[in-house]
């Protein structure tokens, strides 16, 4: 493209970037120690946008012509080269999570990040059985990871049940809860779904928050009990009976840190596991067919509805295990960390792995909780780049890192399907 | 009896509200058939617009009421019509076409960076303004309850209904409105046939943030206090009185937005207030189990 | 074709009885009776907008009937009352169908479209899931025996070069094809299809034609709707005629084609003329 067309691309991009910044940025609304409002002006804040709008506009228009952005999906010269290397991402992916603790210069730090990160993969690859594999939206998945955590904290604080049995109640209830919210709307097209369980998620915030002699209000629940390693809790005491004292080490909170990494380790890779298996199944077949056509489903006699609850029902209960992790690493639970948002965040992380893929979803967790993570010190600005990155990925890929699927059974060799081909769902 | 005609009252002009950002909504999910996550932040921008248009009337010593909140307006449409403008371009034009999760992210996305945006330009703290207009009629008196009709409520219903019959107008008699509805009911023949089909939705979008200018306005000058996050839950709502209208008819929206303003109104006078956005999402529920084309939508039958 | 063609020797497999569909105030299907006989190929044709695609749909259960009944015979069973069927069972009951607009599932392989008509089978024998993710013995072969169905039908249908390939990959006939042998892994006792030979070459045809009466030939009866005269006439034991939502013939190939109302409903002449065969 000729720097001409380039100049007066970025020209009308600085002066809708004026129009745009001009009143919201020129112009701050501040509280005057009266209490009453005046306005601050900021113009040279004004003018940097701009100029950075123009500089980059005319960059892009350069470089990439008049089309600008355009998305991409299916493989491209550069996931092709990753697919090739996916033989060895996967397992150096695994191997690295395996032996993070012990990595020289981790410290409690980066243990709390591996930890984060982790339970958004197994989240994301809960939330993946719906979304990546049957093709339902779902807007309000954060509900089962609510009700997984509010399940064990009233359990483990009302009647003392230790972690091991409370976890699969708790996910034997998030599913249950599937299963129920599910029943009703699971006929619903697309987007009226996505929408549905977006309420879905918001009245169960709402209650959360307001049914207060059950869930402790907008206080939560506190003085959940800590994790202790089969039996043997994670005191600092050093005597016998604690983990430290049974095997002989100085006693630190270190370990019970590295404890609740393994702990989440050994739940998403169980999440990855059935995820796995049950694609080779008839179930999981049935889940991505229906992804690709739900008529030709229900031609050939697959209960559409069955089918669809159970990628509902086992997505919700992979969400409830997570949540009873996050409650006991907590300790504390409240409505807070349950919003729209969060859902928004595990749903992003799956479209952005793309096409159903678990290896996508996990590298999508990473980077994007990863992410999140290393920007700490924009602070404020920290959720006005995710948000904006969020959308620039989208733009580029479309359907996600992950440009092809793989069959799960062939005569002969198995051979990547092109993510041209394979379908979204329509809910 | 006058209690419940006050919360008539106060139900249809927070409704009119309601309506003219479900418009929005209606608007883009018929002509390309995706919900619009970011139009409740787009109304969230228009009142902040608005406020800071107020306040540089004020320094500006503009003092006469009507011609100040006509002056906001302008200003607030056209600086969210651009907004709109924008937002298409960015986040929904490139994505066109055969997407269906990547443009929901997309806005999700966006979303997040308008209430950001907002919050880390002007502050996370709310923002109070003085009434601009005030005083009412008494309607109707019951013992020593006073029903009060406001101006400012006269105001928003008369506003509200100006910029619908406008909107009407463009919508049946314009060809602009035409090639919307002409995209509407099938994209690829009305570009076939000659109809500019990107700028007919960038003038959709253009026309939604201008209604959900106007709401942000009316919200603005009604509540005298504005946050950054007033966009979701407005937004939500909207969207709920749309799909109870019937996804894809404008009238339809105005109902339901009438309706979900009423249900709300009562809902908190009467039960309690901390669950009646509780009573807003389960009525999305509800309509959508029970009556999934709304009140005056469309039967879509499936062709095999 | 079928000489022997006296009535009450050749069983019913399916009774459409009065069916009718009213959508809105349109009346697209009206009283609509016919029947087709076990063992038979039976044609559905008619003129565009006639209300075959609505007579099938009903049958196979994608639209419930304002009215009417339809029934599948059963050998040493009563009837199954399709019409009250839920989508998915119909299927389990033993008719399947293809589609006019091809509804193969893109994004998976061929062998993949085939193994999930074998779902039911297959479900039984995993356990319903559980049982197969814990590795029950029973799966493994019930898989190794669906694949073995699908070879065959692979075979059957020229398709077995192109087992791994994505089916949205593969060329047009090559999906009519595939969609067919699909609708035959679920063991129809009734395959429904909706126009096989649309947009097929005579060579094709040709083909499609053999590959209908090799299915008859193993057992399953076939109802089709088609536009291709050739092809039914060649293949159908009976014709069924519909026009305007209504049922104007139901015989033998050459009578339907001499019938002056069918010449009529396709020519469009409001008088039926005297025609040379």
């Amino acid at each position: 493209m000729n720097p001409a067309a380039a100049l007066r691309d970025a020209g009308l991009a600085a002066l809708v970037a004026f129009g745009l910044f001009a009143p919201l940025v020129g112009l701050r609304t501040d509280v005057s120690p009266t209490g009453g409002l005046f306005l601050r002006t900021r113009w040279t804040d004004v003018a940097i946008l701009c100029g950075l709008v123009f500089a980059g506009r005319f960059l892009l228009s350069l470089w990439t012509g008049r089309r600008g952005l355009r998305p991409t999906a299916g493989p491209t010269p550069w996931t092709a080269r990753l697919e090739r290397l996916s033989t060895f991402v996967a397992p150096a992916l695994l191997g690295l999570a395996l032996v993070l603790p012990f990595i020289p210069g981790v410290e409690r730090y980066e243990l709390d990040i591996g930890i984060l990160v982790l339970t958004y993969v197994m989240l994301g690859w809960g939330l993946n059985i719906v979304v990546g594999l049957a093709g339902l939206l779902d807007l309000g998945y954060v509900a089962f990871y609510a009700i997984g955590a509010y399940a064990y904290a009233l359990l483990a604080t009302t009647f003392g049940l230790s972690f091991w049995v409370c976890l699969p109640l708790a996910g034997i209830l998030a599913a249950f809860w599937g299963v129920l919210l599910g029943f009703p709307v699971l006929r619903l097209r697309g987007d009226y779904l996505a929408i549905v369980t977006l309420a879905f998620g918001e009245i169960i915030r709402v209650v959360l928050i307001n049914w207060t002699s059950l869930t402790g209000g907008p206080n939560g629940i506190s003085g959940i009990p800590r994790p202790s390693f089969f039996g043997l809790p994670f005191d600092a005491s050093g005597d016998p009976g604690t983990f430290a004292g049974f095997f002989g080490l100085e006693p630190s909170p270190w370990h019970r840190v590295v404890f609740l990494y393994y702990l989440i380790l050994a739940l998403a890779l169980l999440t990855n596991w059935v995820t796995i298996r049950l694609r080779r199944q008839p179930l999981g077949r049935a889940w991505e067919a229906l992804r690709e056509d739900e008529i030709a489903c229900r031609a050939l006699g697959i209960n559409v509805t069955t089918t669809k609850l159970s990628a509902f029902a086992l997505g919700a209960m992979f969400g409830g295990f997570a949540g009873a992790f996050f409650a006991t690493r907590q300790a504390f639970i409240s409505p807070e960390s349950f919003t729209f948002i969060e859902s928004a965040i595990i749903l992003a992380i799956v479209v952005l792995g793309g096409l159903g893929s678990q290896v996508g979803v996990a590298i999508a967790a990473l980077v994007m909780i990863g992410g999140f993570e290393l920007f700490r010190n924009l602070e404020e600005w920290r959720m006005l780049v995710f948000g904006a990155a969020m959308v620039v990925i989208m733009v580029l890929r479309p359907r996600g890192l992950v440009g092809t699927r793989t069959p799960t059974v062939a005569l002969g060799q198995k051979r990547a399907i092109s993510g041209d081909l394979v379908s979204e769902g329509h809910g | 009896m006058a209690y419940a005609l006050q919360q008539l009252i106060n139900g249809i002009s927070l409704g009119m509200i309601y309506g003219l950002i479900a418009v929005g909504y209606t608007m883009v999910y018929g002509i390309i058939g995706m919900i619009n996550f970011a139009h409740g932040d787009v109304f969230m921008v228009g009142a902040f617009v608005s406020l800071i248009a107020l306040l540089l009337l004020q320094l500006g010593g503009v003092m006469d009421g009507t011609a100040a909140i006509l002056l906001m307006l302008l200003f607030s449409v056209a600086v969210t019509a651009l907004y709109g403008w924008t937002t298409e371009r960015i986040a929904y034009r490139p994505l066109r076409g055969s997407f269906r999760l990547a443009p929901l992210i997309s806005a999700i996305g966006l979303s997040i960076v308008l209430q950001n945006f907002v919050q880390v330009s002007q502050g996370a703290r709310v923002k109070p303004v003085e009434a601009v207009l005030s005083g009412g009629v008494e309607v109707f008196r019951e013992g020593d309850f006073a029903v009060q009709l406001s101006y400012m409520q006269m105001l928003i219903v008369g506003t509200t209904l100006a910029a619908l019959a406008a909107f009407t107008v463009l919508v049946t008699r314009t060809p602009l409105g035409r090639a919307m509805r002409a995209c509407e009911q099938d994209r690829k023949m009305a570009a076939l046939l000659g109809i500019d089909t990107d700028r007919t939705i960038s003038l959709t979008f253009v026309i939604g943030a201008a209604l959900a200018a106007v709401a942000g306005t009316m919200y603005l000058l009604r509540y005298g206090v504005i946050d950054f996050y007033i966009g979701f839950l407005a937004g939500v709502k909207a969207f709920t009185a749309a799909v109870l209208g019937g996804i894809g008819s404008l009238p339809g929206a105005v109902l339901g937005g009438l309706l979900i303003g009423l249900i709300e109104t009562f809902w908190s006078a009467y039960f309690s207030v901390q669950y009646k956005d509780v009573a807003a999402f389960s009525i999305l529920v509800l309509t959508l189990i029970f009556m999934p084309t709304g009140l005056l939508g469309r039967q879509e039958v499936e062709k095999v | 074709m079928r000489t022997d063609d006296r009535p009450e020797r050749r069983d019913m497999i399916l009774e459409v009885a009065g069916l009718t569909m009213r959508f809105g105030g349109l009346t697209a299907v009206d009283a609509v009776s016919f029947v087709a006989h076990r063992g038979d190929i039976t044609a559905l044709i008619g003129p565009n907008g006639a209300g075959k695609t609505t007579v099938f749909n009903c049958i196979t259960g994608f639209y419930r009937p304002s009215d009417g009944a339809i029934r599948l015979h059963v050998p040493g069973a009563l009837p199954v009352e399709l019409h009250a069927l839920a989508g998915h069972e119909i299927a389990r009951a033993g008719v399947a169908r293809s589609f006019q607009n091809i509804r193969l599932f893109p994004g998976m392989t061929a062998l993949e479209n085939l193994l999930i008509a074998q779902h039911n089978t297959l479900m039984a024998a995993s356990g319903w899931g559980i049982g197969a993710v814990l590795g029950l013995s029973r799966y493994p072969r019930a898989e190794r025996e669906a694949i073995e169905k699908a070879r065959r039908w692979l075979d059957a249908t020229r398709l077995i070069e192109r087992a791994d390939d994505p089916a949205g990959a593969l060329p047009y006939g090559a999906q009519r094809r595939l969609e067919i042998a699909r609708a035959m892994c679920t063991d129809p006792s009734l395959l429904c299809l909706d126009e096989p030979a649309a947009g097929l070459n005579p060579r094709e045809s040709d083909e499609l034609a053999q590959l209908l009466l090799s299915i008859r030939a193993s057992g399953t009866s076939i109802l089709l709707i088609e536009h291709d005269m050739g092809v039914v006439m060649r293949i159908s034991d009976k014709v069924v005629v519909l026009d305007h939502g209504k049922l104007i013939a139901a015989d033998a190939p050459a009578a339907v084609r001499a019938d002056p109302r069918v010449i009529a409903a396709y020519l469009g002449q409001d008088e039926p003329e005297d025609t040379a065969a």
